[in-house]
């Protein structure tokens, strides 16, 4: 998977986005948080101390191509310095270690063929690392990635986060003509607050139409097919993925500053479908 | 200051203190309310807040002048602060904005402002928690803040505040050209100050001794300051922001209460033998940086001197009659410095702290002629500690003739200058210093020793001699 995340400056205007969302909510009762009856499809409450259940998730080891695409300076493992379950959350740290030629490690959990779905709730509950240089990521890829090279599988940000804007939020979807820096993106800033102090939950609702995307009860963007740039691949299953990368185009390396090791922390991942929708 | 304002208050204080420790005598039943300071935390956002008034530094040599408030630079409403920053040698700018009744600022994260300067400047120290009757018991200080020429906002954290319950001191400053070439001339201002929850003041990482591990070689009796004392915050902007706070902000640790105890303002007093560690947590956060006493007990005593008497002239030993009685504690102007009289296993020792510049005045002269050395024994708990001995000869007229603009000696004063270094922790070093210099020829009125840096040392066996 060599997927070329470079800086994402295809932010559609704030000041467009407000205007899209109160248009949005005005004529569209679709447009709430729990906008469909939902069944549970998939949920890990990280209950089970230990290594994260195999039966949902695999892991990315080593460093990919060219940094997995993005010059990310960590080396993945599934150790248990860098992956675990503990006290009822997932535990993914970034540590400041000398390994296989890296100076940094750290962990890439994904549900590639144990479980995928089209449509449908993803969420999680985060807390999230602060510091330059810091990358988490919860998102998805499309399942024929393997017969269909990004970007043209898709790809969906569900939450991707500087570790130097702590209160900054990114959402995207890329696909065949708007990927990398010519995402479908949107920034969320947190008023008053950060995601590094507590947990907050990250999400999207996906329909055949549009991905919206929200934080905590915020709907804060909608993406439909007139808004991306090429062809709308968000009509097949995807698996999801969760890590903590360090360094990398989009964010620049860690300063003397950056904390290590430091911990993406995730209470709970749950999918859910729509049940008039997914069972047609 | 207007002191009489902070008296009031500071006995109003206390009358309040004093209620609630009697009633802690019963139970408050749960429908007790406490009573608060008001939760306001405006400074100046169109004018001075409510019992807001400005206290220059007048003593210190600020220009009560400097300060004005104006309506044609402002960021938002009709007026905002001004100080005109004096040139090099002018003197400064230094004021606190305190107000007559407390607030409480728990509710709040940080101190904000919108500032621009005339030029880029760095303000020297700016901050919050000046205070006369707590004697700047939360005082905060953000040093070289950069400021640019157009209006931007500015953050400083409050380090804990829970503990400002009761605050009267909202901003304060000082900025003055402090060297030649140093930015001055100019002007800067504030608008909008206000105390704010911010809600993205996060991650503190507190710090004491400047966040290092500090090892020191001790003895019973000592007295040692934890220093270096800081709060750092990850602010929204992603950038790490340190501010100075101070210890009332702090819990400080020891590790072993028989070897060492600190008190809430940071003084360590080493009371036994054995190895303590000195350690500060803030508002729950552990801090990084530490001191670790080794405390071998008593202090041991300086080396016996083995001189006759005879060839001996004493300022200060045991083991000799003293030439002449001295004053110790001269009292010279801006000198920091603590002497005080202590013991090593009986043995009287001079022990100097917080030294910048102090002396030894001898009540009658000494007359050197035959004299060779003076002799002095040095002790050190502080690794590079050193300082100057400057022996002097006051001439005719006995008189002590110093020139205050660069400390030499004047008229018939003559002085000869030892730097005391290359000293070893924790063990007495003796130094034989030759009258040399200008008191090799003028040696017959001997009149005092100054004593310049340090900052902290202890001394024995102080005499002039002849081989």
């Amino acid at each position: 998977m060599n997927k070329e995340k470079l800086n994402r400056i295809g932010v559609i205007p704030a000041l467009g986005l407000v205007v899209l969302l109160f248009i949005g909510c005005a004529t569209e009762d679709t447009q709430t948080v729990v906008n469909f009856t939902t069944q549970i499809t998939m949920q890990d409450e990280f209950d089970v101390d230990g290594a994260p259940n195999g039966n949902i998730w695999g892991f990315d080891i080593g460093t990919g191509e060219n940094g997995w695409g993005n010059n990310e300076l960590q080396y993945y493992t599934d150790r248990e310095q860098n992956v675990k379950v503990e006290n009822g959350v997932l535990v993914i740290t970034a540590q400041r270690e000398d390994f296989e030629g890296s100076a940094f490690t750290s962990a890439r959990l994904l549900t590639q063929d144990r479980f995928e779905q089209a449509f449908g709730r993803f969420e999680a509950r985060i807390r999230l690392p602060f510091g330059q240089g810091m990358w988490p990521a919860f998102w998805m890829l499309g399942a024929d990635i393997d017969e269909n090279p990004w970007p043209a599988a898709g790809e969906i940000d569900i939450m991707e986060y500087r570790g130097q804007d702590p209160n900054v939020l990114i959402g995207s979807v890329h696909g065949p003509g708007y990927s990398g820096g010519d995402a479908i993106s949107k920034v969320f800033v947190l008023e008053n607050d950060r995601f590094d102090t507590g947990f907050h939950v990250f999400g999207i609702e996906w329909g055949p139409d549009e991905v919206n995307f929200y934080v905590d009860d915020v709907l804060y963007n909608q993406i439909t097919r007139e808004d991306v740039t090429g062809p709308w691949v968000f009509d097949k299953p995807f698996f999801i993925l969760m890590n903590l990368a360090v360094g990398g185009t989009f964010v620049g390396p860690p300063n003397a500053e950056t904390v290590f090791p430091q911990s993406m922390l995730v209470d709970y991942v749950r999918v859910y479908e729509n049940t008039n929708l997914n069972r047609n | 200051m207007r002191k009489d304002r902070y008296t009031i208050l500071g006995s109003i204080l206390l009358g309040c203190l004093f209620i609630i420790m009697v009633s802690c005598e019963r139970e408050p039943t749960e429908n007790v309310e406490f009573a608060e300071f008001p939760p306001n935390g405006d400074v100046f956002i169109d004018a001075f807040s409510a019992g807001l008034d400005f206290f220059p530094f007048v003593d210190a040599g600020a220009d009560p002048m400097a300060f004005s408030v104006v309506t044609d630079e402002v960021f938002s409403g009709e007026t905002a602060m001004r100080f005109d920053v004096p040139a090099f040698g002018n003197g400064f700018v230094g004021a606190t904005f305190n107000t007559t009744a407390a607030r409480n600022l728990t509710g709040f994260d940080a101190l904000t402002f919108y500032a621009r300067a005339s030029q880029a400047a760095s303000i020297d120290a700016i901050g919050f928690g000046i205070s006369g009757e707590t004697n700047n018991r939360f005082q905060v200080t953000l040093n070289g803040l950069g400021v640019s020429t157009r209006w931007e906002k500015y953050v400083i954290p409050i380090p804990d505040a829970s503990k400002l319950i009761g605050e009267t001191g909202l901003f304060w400053l000082a900025e003055g050209a402090s060297f030649e070439g140093d930015e001055g001339g100019y002007s800067l201002f504030f608008d909008e100050v206000r105390f704010e929850r911010l809600g993205t003041v996060a991650q503190p990482m507190p710090a004491i001794f400047d966040g290092q591990e500090v090892t020191e070689q001790t003895f019973t009796g000592s007295n040692l300051t934890v220093t270096g004392l800081t709060q750092t915050f990850n602010l929204a902007s992603g950038d790490n922001l340190t501010v100075t706070a101070a210890p009332a902000y702090f819990d400080f640790f020891s590790s072993d209460l028989g070897v060492a105890i600190v008190s809430e303002l940071g003084e360590i007093s080493v009371v036994g033998e054995g190895t303590a560690q000195i350690s500060a947590q803030l508002a729950g956060v552990a801090a990084t940086g530490s001191l670790e006493l080794v405390s071998g007990g008593g202090l041991l005593p300086a080396p016996t001197p083995t001189l006759p008497q005879a060839n001996v002239s004493s300022i200060f030993s045991d083991a000799y009659t003293n030439a002449t009685e001295s004053n110790f504690t001269p009292g010279f102007g801006g000198s920091t410095t603590e002497t005080t009289m202590t013991s090593a296993n009986g043995d009287a020792v001079l022990s100097y702290a917080n030294n910048n510049f102090t002396g030894i005045l001898f009540e009658n002269t000494v007359d050197g002629s035959d004299r060779t050395f003076l002799h002095v024994d040095v002790f050190v708990q502080d690794p590079g500690a050193q300082f100057e001995i400057q022996i002097r000869d006051v001439g005719a007229n006995q008189m002590l003739e110093t020139d205050v603009n660069t400390g030499l000696p004047s008229g018939d004063d003559r002085d000869f200058r030892f730097t005391v270094n290359g000293l070893t922790v924790g063990q007495w070093t003796s130094f034989d210093i030759p009258l040399n210099g200008d008191i090799a020829n003028q040696k017959n009125n001997l009149g005092a020793l100054i004593l310049v840096g340090g900052p902290n040392f202890l001394l024995d066996n102080i005499y002039f001699f002849t081989e």
